[in-house]
């Protein structure tokens, strides 16, 4: 109970740092994923519509997903030094496996005879691309925003050790302080965070799948 | 060319540490897929018996919401209860692991056709043989890509562990980082990634052959 009181005053008593750290955490995530959107979507779509491609693209993007987070964000300051944008970059590659996955399940998943009714009605391929599988897919690409999202805050919680800032510099002076204070100034935000965007974009998710049912 | 020449001559030095690395970082991610096999495969077949699904919902979401919280922010939330070290580490990971170790093995054990488990029952086969002999053997190939998916993300993980001392692969590219060493972070990603892949390929094996 003592405890709880004194993580508070602590908690209140940083409040603008807190915040600060709070809101550099979601920035690094926004611009990440923005950017995983960006390349992602097109390697989806492109795998999607060239089968000859789509185990390269796929297994590209995979094998990016299985270099340790710690890893990938040291290899990067080696080559673009501490700070935001390295950050930025390594949130980037992380986010990217989901979402080129799920674009990529989402476009081949449309059922035949919708691309058939489409091609019927006298659309090229490009228009039936825009006005039938894309839309058809977008449930897939939320799901796949999300996945990427939960690991891109926790990604973000290291950028740290690289000189960059966000909720990650509370825990990680919490833990060479060996500070139970700071530790959970930290992670519980974090964690919160995290849970946050998992619970709203898990609602989106299913509104989307509602309005095409 | 010198580069390469100097890699050589720095592994030549290191490798006995390297190799220390390589083996805690294979315990510590052993022991958390061990625990964390041998909690959820009986808990998953436990949760395919019980018919309230709200119950059932709710053991899910609170796994969820491990496999939520950022990596370091859980390894770090070990500190004040279990210190520093491999202790803490292995909890964390195995808290980590609970989530696609359940799912899969639920999921395998409900595909069985809900026909051969009539015609087991009608056999005179008890719960037990029915477990072991049918649902089993048949959910296998579910269970085993479950902790192959598990092994190879926990093994990546793992890197994360010696943030709270816990040794590894991840106190090379800590020391690395800290030191501006190419070669310290280059070697601790390889062999995490290489050990992550070998576990792939190894379980991908071991499933074909079990499955055959």
């Amino acid at each position: 109970m003592e405890f709880i009181t004194e993580l508070l005053s602590y908690m209140a008593e940083n409040k603008e740092n807190l915040l600060q750290y709070t809101f550099d955490h979601i920035l690094m995530v926004i611009y990440g994923i923005g950017m995983a959107i960006a390349v992602g979507v097109p390697l989806g779509i492109l795998a999607a519509r060239y089968e000859k491609i789509a185990p390269f693209i796929l297994s590209t993007v995979n094998v990016i997903q299985i270099i340790p987070s710690l890893a990938m964000l040291a290899i990067l300051m080696i080559y673009f030094g501490l700070g935001f944008t390295t950050a930025v970059i390594g949130l980037f590659f992380y986010s990217l496996l989901p979402i080129v996955r799920n674009t990529y399940v989402g476009v081949k998943e449309v059922s035949p005879n919708l691309l058939e009714a489409g091609k019927g009605l006298g659309m090229t391929g490009l228009q039936v691309l825009r006005k039938v599988q894309l839309p058809l897919s977008i449930p897939f690409f939320m799901a796949g925003l999300r996945v990427a999202s939960v690991i891109a805050v926790g990604v973000a919680c290291i950028a740290p050790y690289i000189g960059a800032d966000g909720l990650g510099r509370e825990i990680v002076s919490g833990i060479s302080l060996r500070s139970e204070i700071k530790i959970y100034a930290g992670a519980i935000p974090a964690a919160l965070l995290a849970i946050f965007a998992d619970t709203i974009l898990g609602f989106m998710e299913r509104r989307t799948k509602k309005r095409i049912v | 060319m010198e580069t390469i020449l100097d890699y050589i001559e720095y592994l030549q030095e290191r490798y006995v540490s390297i190799l220390e690395y390589s083996y805690e970082h294979l315990l510590i991610s052993f022991l958390a897929i061990m625990f964390g096999i041998l909690l959820t495969v009986p808990a998953a077949i436990l949760l395919t018996r019980v018919k309230n699904d709200l119950f059932n919902s709710t053991v899910f979401n609170i796994v969820n919401v491990f496999q939520t919280i950022p990596t370091i922010a859980l390894l770090a939330i070990m500190i004040p209860f279990f210190g520093i070290g491999l202790q803490p580490a292995v909890i964390a990971l195995f808290l980590y692991s609970l989530l696609p170790l359940l799912r899969n093995t639920y999921a395998g054990i409900k595909s069985v056709d809900p026909g051969i488990i009539e015609s087991a029952k009608g056999m005179g086969f008890g719960q037990a043989k029915q477990l072991f002999t049918i649902e089993i053997p048949l959910a296998l190939p579910y269970i085993m890509s479950g902790i192959k998916t598990t092994t190879v993300y926990i093994i990546s993980w793992t890197t994360l562990a010696a943030v709270i001392g816990a040794g590894g692969l991840g106190d090379l590219i800590l020391g690395g980082i800290g030191l501006n060493d190419k070669f310290m972070i280059f070697t601790g990603t390889f062999i995490a990634i290489i050990l992550a892949l070998s576990m792939d390929l190894i379980f991908g094996k071991v499933e074909k052959k079990l499955t055959r």
